[in-house]
C-alpha cells in the first residue's frame, strides 16, 4: 500500500470499518439461518437461531419498535434516567471534588470512607434502592448517581490537586481573591480532567439506568430486555442492546462536541500531519 | 531620607523536611538587602543558593522564619500588593487567550470589561504582540509568552518588579532582545526592580547594583557591586566595553570561590 493523502486514507479506513461490520453480520447470518449450511453442532437446524438470534430478525424488531412507536416510551424513560443520573452525579462530584481538594481537613476525614465506597461493588445497591425508592425512575437515578459520582469526584479532586503552583501563585500576585482563584484558576484547570471523566460517566449513567430497570421496573429499555429474556426471545434482547449501544454512542458524541468547544485552548497533539 | 521600595531585614528561612521532621534546612540566614526607589538591583549567586526563596519572601508568598519585610516603609503582611512578580516557569493561564491573560489582573481588581480590554490591547502592542490577542499560550513561542507575562504584570503598574530568572529559558538572541525591551520599558517610568539571575553578564548589563549571595545552604549576601555603566544601555554592545569587562572579572573572581564551594558540597551529597 503506497502513501495516500490523509483524506483518502480516512475514506479507506471508513470502508474497512463497514466491511468488518458487514463480515461479522454475514457470519452471524450464515451460522444462524436454518438450512443454509449443513448442521454441524446442533441436530435441529433451528436451534442456532434460538440461541443466537438472527440479524435480520433483530433489525425487523428494531424497525417495528420505531415504526410502530412502542419503543419511544421505554427509550424516553431510560434516557431521562440516564441524563438525570449523569447531571446530578456530575454536579455532586464536581462540588465534592472541589470542596475536598481545597479543604485538607475535610479531605483527610473523608478519605478512607470515600475509598471504601469507591471500592464497594455498587451494583449490589440497585435492589436496595428499589426497596427504598420504589420501582419508578427515582431508584434508577439514585443508582446511576452512585456510579457517576465517584468517577467525576476523583477526577475533579485530581484536577484541582494538579493545578500548576506557578499559575496559582501568579494569579495570587495579580490580586485574585479566594473566590476568584476558584472561579478563574481551579475550575478551568480542572475542566480537562472533568471532561475526560464525563465520557466514562455518561456510559456509567446508562449502565445505572438499564441495570436498575432490569432488576425491577415497569418501563424502560432494560425492562423490555428483561421481559424478552423471560420468554427466551433472544432477538428482542439483542435489539434492545443494539438500540442502547447506539444511544450511548450518541450521548458520548454530544459530550465530545461540548468538550471540543469548551477546551479550545488545549494543544491538540495532531495539529500537523506528516505527509 | 525616603523609604526604600523594598527592605529585606535580617531574613532567615528554615524549612523542615517533610519526611524527617527533625531535619532542618536553612536556605537563607540573616540576609539583609534593600532596593531603592527607581533602582534596578540584580541578585546573583550560584545555583541552589536560595535566590528564589528570597524573592518569594519579598512577594509575600512565603513567610520568613525570622526577620521582616518592609515595602515603602511599611511592614509586609500577606501578599505584596505593590509588586509584580515575573516567574521563571510558565505562569500564564493556558486556558486564556493572550489578551485575557493580560487583563486578568484588571479583572480581579474589578475593572470594567471593555476598559480592561482596551488597556490590555494597548499593553500587548507595547510588548510587540499586536495581532496575537486571541492566541492561546501554547500557540505562542517561548519569547512571546514571556512578553505576555511581562504585559500581564506591567498593566497593573506595580511600584516594584520582582523577576526570577525570567529569561533563562529563552535562547541567547531572544533573551538579549527581551533584556533590551525590559530596559526600554523600565526607563520610561523607572520602577524599582529586584532581578534574580545566575548569569553575571545579564546582571551587569541590566542593573545599577549587583548583590552577590553565598552558596547555599544558609546563604547570605557576600558582596555588593555598583554598576557605573552609562544608560541607556544596549545589552549586546555594553558587553564589549572595557568597564564591563573589568567589572565582570572582578565579580567573577569573587563568585568563583562560591561556585566551587557549592560544587564541592553537591559532590559530597
Amino acid at each position: 500500500m503506497g502513501r495516500a493523502s490523509p483524506r483518502t486514507s480516512r475514506v479507506r479506513l471508513a470502508l474497512y470499518h463497514v466491511l468488518l461490520l458487514g463480515g461479522v453480520l454475514f457470519f452471524w447470518y450464515a451460522m444462524t439461518e436454518p438450512g443454509l449450511i449443513p448442521p454441524f453442532y446442533f441436530d435441529d437446524p433451528t436451534r442456532a437461531k434460538f440461541f443466537f438470534g438472527q440479524p435480520l430478525e433483530v433489525l425487523r424488531r428494531i424497525w417495528s419498535w420505531f415504526y410502530g412507536g412502542a419503543i419511544y416510551l421505554h427509550l424516553g424513560v431510560t434516557l431521562l434516567e440516564t441524563l438525570l443520573a449523569f447531571a446530578i452525579g456530575t454536579v455532586l462530584g464536581l462540588a465534592f471534588g472541589l470542596w475536598l481538594a481545597l479543604s485538607p481537613t475535610a479531605s483527610m476525614l473523608a478519605d478512607p470512607y470515600l475509598k471504601a465506597m469507591n471500592a464497594m461493588p455498587r451494583v449490589i445497591l440497585a435492589p436496595i434502592f428499589a426497596v427504598w425508592f420504589g420501582l419508578g425512575i427515582t431508584s434508577k437515578v439514585v443508582f446511576g448517581v452512585t456510579l457517576v459520582f465517584f468517577v467525576v469526584f476523583f477526577n475533579v479532586y485530581q484536577g484541582v490537586k494538579e493545578v500548576s503552583p506557578v499559575v496559582l501563585a501568579n494569579a495570587r500576585m495579580l490580586g485574585a481573591s479566594g473566590r476568584q482563584l476558584l472561579r478563574y484558576v481551579y475550575l478551568p484547570s480542572a475542566t480537562s480532567w472533568v471532561f475526560s471523566s464525563l465520557h466514562t460517566a455518561i456510559g456509567l449513567a446508562f449502565v445505572g439506568a438499564v441495570v436498575g430497570e432490569y432488576l425491577g421496573s415497569a418501563k424502560g429499555v432494560g425492562y423490555l430486555i428483561h421481559q424478552a429474556e423471560g420468554v427466551f426471545d433472544i432477538d428482542t434482547v439483542l435489539a434492545g442492546i443494539l438500540v442502547l449501544t447506539v444511544f450511548a454512542l450518541i450521548l458520548d458524541f454530544v459530550v465530545s462536541q461540548i468538550e471540543t468547544r469548551l477546551l479550545v485552548w488545549r494543544p491538540r497533539s495532531a495539529e500537523t500531519e506528516m505527509l | 531620607m525616603t523609604n526604600p521600595a523594598l527592605l529585606l531585614d535580617h531574613i532567615t528561612c528554615t524549612f523542615a523536611s517533610r519526611e524527617r521532621p527533625d531535619e532542618r534546612y536553612t536556605a537563607i540566614r540573616e540576609a539583609t538587602l534593600q532596593v531603592g526607589s527607581g533602582e534596578f538591583v540584580c541578585v546573583v549567586g550560584p545555583t541552589g543558593c536560595g535566590k528564589s526563596t528570597l524573592l518569594n519572601v519579598a512577594a509575600g508568598l512565603l513567610q520568613p522564619s525570622s526577620g521582616n519585610v518592609q515595602v515603602l516603609g511599611e511592614v509586609l503582611a500577606g501578599i505584596n500588593r505593590c509588586a509584580g512578580y515575573m516567574f521563571q516557569a510558565e505562569s500564564l493561564m493556558p486556558w486564556r487567550s493572550a489578551i485575557d491573560n493580560v487583563l486578568a489582573g484588571l479583572q480581579f481588581g474589578g475593572v470594567e470589561r471593555l476598559e480592561a480590554e482596551r488597556r490590555a490591547r494597548d499593553w500587548l502592542a507595547r510588548v510587540g504582540l499586536s495581532g496575537f490577542e486571541q492566541r492561546y499560550p501554547h500557540e505562542l513561542s517561548g519569547g512571546m509568552r514571556k512578553r505576555v507575562a511581562l504585559a500581564q504584570i506591567l498593566i497593573l503598574d506595580p511600584r516594584l518588579l520582582l523577576m526570577d530568572e525570567p529569561f533563562s529559558a529563552l535562547d541567547v538572541q531572544t533573551r538579549q532582545l527581551m533584556e533590551n525591551e525590559l530596559l526600554d520599558l523600565w526607563s520610561t517610568d523607572r520602577k524599582s526592580v529586584l532581578f534574580i539571575t545566575h548569569d553575571l553578564e545579564e546582571a551587569i548589563a541590566l542593573s545599577d547594583r549587583v548583590i552577590m549571595l553565598s552558596a547555599g545552604p544558609a546563604s547570605h549576601p557576600i558582596g555588593e557591586f555598583v554598576i557605573d555603566l552609562p544608560r541607556p544601555r544596549d545589552v549586546n554592545e555594553i558587553r564589549l566595553t572595557p568597564r564591563f569587562v573589568e567589572l565582570h572579572t572582578e565579580m567573577w573572581h569573587k563568585m568563583k570561590d562560591e561556585v566551587l564551594k557549592g560544587y564541592a558540597r553537591s559532590q559530597k551529597n
